[in-house]
């Protein structure tokens, strides 16, 4: 694919391309932990996230997937409320107004603040409802955690307000399966079904275009993923699935042209 | 030393616990739920949280708040229950939470609240205990990060002997005293964290000596590993 074509296909791709640095593949064969277990003994290996040495044993903090990297060993929890991290990219929605800048929702326990400063275009201080009002929906990212809450940034490429299109809502644990190795199961979803898909860290996925059907047909695809979070070899199944459905549905999918939206 | 003569109306022997359910996931909102059953006392627990702690005064910046609410279905009982918060359920609200709180690493989420709730479905003695042991698996299902897990179960004392894990029928044990029914059982509600075996909730209602307690925390330390495991399993059991 060269750079041209990619640009047209998506711009929203630049998005998804970072999240690799978390993400993995997850496999059936990889050993569940709860919390208090010994994972190994000895003293080959380093305690990473979700786990604590204890004498000579690393035990378990958390409730989820063994990840054992060369020496470090991890544990990936499949389920719980979003907990934030700098540079996550977020889906959420205005809920409150200040006369600085906006609260966002973005389904975490903590508060969430966009400065006017950070949105990247101009904004009328007097009226900051003439950039974003309430209830608008806005892909962000988090530029910074401090005690009293998150900051962030729409002032990056892809970071914009969302127009038209369809919420869905996900456990944030299993956003790493829905973008896929490099964001391989995001793309050949939007491929798949000609739509747009925006994948927020916190779980929030926006799908849009120009049919509703097409719409539907990602949500669906989606939910199947969700749902099913431990098959090897993922990507393949939700290919043979969106066939199946689209044979159901009886739609045909045009592929995506040049995306109309402007910024 | 006297011959123990109690015999346990099920048959069970005195280290023996009952048949034991456990089961993840069964509330599709909560963000972490889980089902333990003792035999005919069962009890479900959902997890919410951590969620933001509103009124914003009640908030702590160094680490989150856990709270928990335990309650009795009003058919779980043979009389019907008064639905709502009482005396009773108000008490073991309150040592659930300090059972649980040990273990869970709250300071990872200032400002928050993590709401535990826990609701009997069917008494038959030992809820307290079946309510922590759900709770704990629930904790874990949401994802919480935890040192280990809670554990949970009633040691009583029977007559002369020291039981686990009480039904409704021995927790109302009598024997005949100069032609007078007496009560001769004692209810001892022990948690246990499952890999330190510390103790986090101990009570008592009744009568026994300094060593009956001894002798029922030992019992309680001993059961706790196979109470753990049920938990483990059900855990590890996802779909």
């Amino acid at each position: 694919m060269d750079k041209k074509e990619k640009k047209n296909i998506e711009k929203d791709e630049e998005i998804n391309v970072e999240e690799k640095t978390n993400p993995e593949e997850i496999e059936q064969d990889r050993k569940i932990v709860v919390p208090g277990e010994v994972i190994e003994s000895g003293s080959d290996f380093l305690p990473g996230e979700g786990t604590r040495r204890e004498g000579k044993e690393i035990v378990s903090m958390r409730f989820g997937l063994l990840d054992m990297n060369d020496k470090l060993i991890k544990v990936i929890p499949l389920s719980g409320a979003y907990v934030p991290r700098p540079g996550n990219v977020v889906i959420g929605h205005v809920y409150d107004m200040t006369f600085n800048g906006w609260l966002i929702d973005i389904a975490s326990p903590f508060n969430s603040f966009l400065s006017a400063m950070e949105v990247g275009r101009f904004v009328n201080k007097n009226d900051l409802s003439e950039t974003l009002n309430f209830r608008d929906i806005v892909v962000a990212k988090i530029k910074d955690i401090k005690s009293r809450g998150i900051d962030l940034t729409m002032r990056e490429r892809g970071l914009k307000r969302l127009e038209g299109g369809m919420l869905i809502r996900i456990n944030s644990a299993k956003v790493p399966r829905v973008i896929g190795k490099a964001g391989s199961m995001v793309s050949m979803l939007k491929q798949e079904t000609g739509t747009n898909i925006i994948v927020g860290q916190n779980g929030i996925i926006w799908i849009g275009a120009e049919d509703v059907e097409n719409e539907l047909l990602a949500k669906k695809a989606i939910e199947f993923i969700a749902n099913k979070p431990f098959i090897h070899g993922l990507t393949e199944l939700v290919k043979k699935f969106l066939e199946d459905e689209k044979k159901k549905m009886k739609i045909t999918i045009k592929p995506i042209g040049p995306t109309t939206e402007e910024n | 030393m006297t011959p123990k003569t109690t015999k346990r109306p099920d048959g069970r022997a005195n280290d023996e616990l009952r048949e034991m359910k456990a089961k993840t996931g069964i509330v599709k909102n909560a963000d972490g739920s889980a089902m333990f059953s003792f035999g005919n006392t069962v009890a479900i627990a959902a997890v919410y949280g951590p969620r933001k702690l509103l009124p914003q005064h009640l908030q702590n910046p160094e680490k989150g708040k856990l709270r928990c609410y335990y309650d009795l279905a009003s058919f779980s009982v043979t009389e019907r229950k008064k639905p709502g918060p009482s005396r009773r359920s108000s008490e073991i609200s309150f040592v659930t939470g300090k059972a649980l709180e040990p273990v869970i690493r709250l300071d990872n989420y200032p400002n928050t609240v993590i709401d535990v709730y826990i609701l009997v479905l069917q008494a038959d003695a030992s809820t307290r205990c079946a309510g922590i042991n759900a709770a704990a698996m629930a904790l874990a299902n949401a994802g919480i990060p935890m040192d280990e897990m809670v554990t949970s179960v009633s040691i009583g004392k029977m007559g002369d002997i020291i039981v686990a894990d009480l039904t409704k029928e021995e927790e109302d044990f009598t024997i005949e005293k100069n032609g007078k029914e007496e009560k001769a059982a004692t209810d001892i509600p022990i948690a246990v964290l499952s890999r330190s075996k510390k103790i986090s909730l101990l009570q008592l209602d009744g009568k026994c000596t300094k060593e009956d307690v001894k002798e029922a925390v030992q019992l309680a330390k001993k059961v706790s590993s196979k109470i753990n495991q049920v938990q483990m399993e059900a855990l590890k059991k996802v779909k």
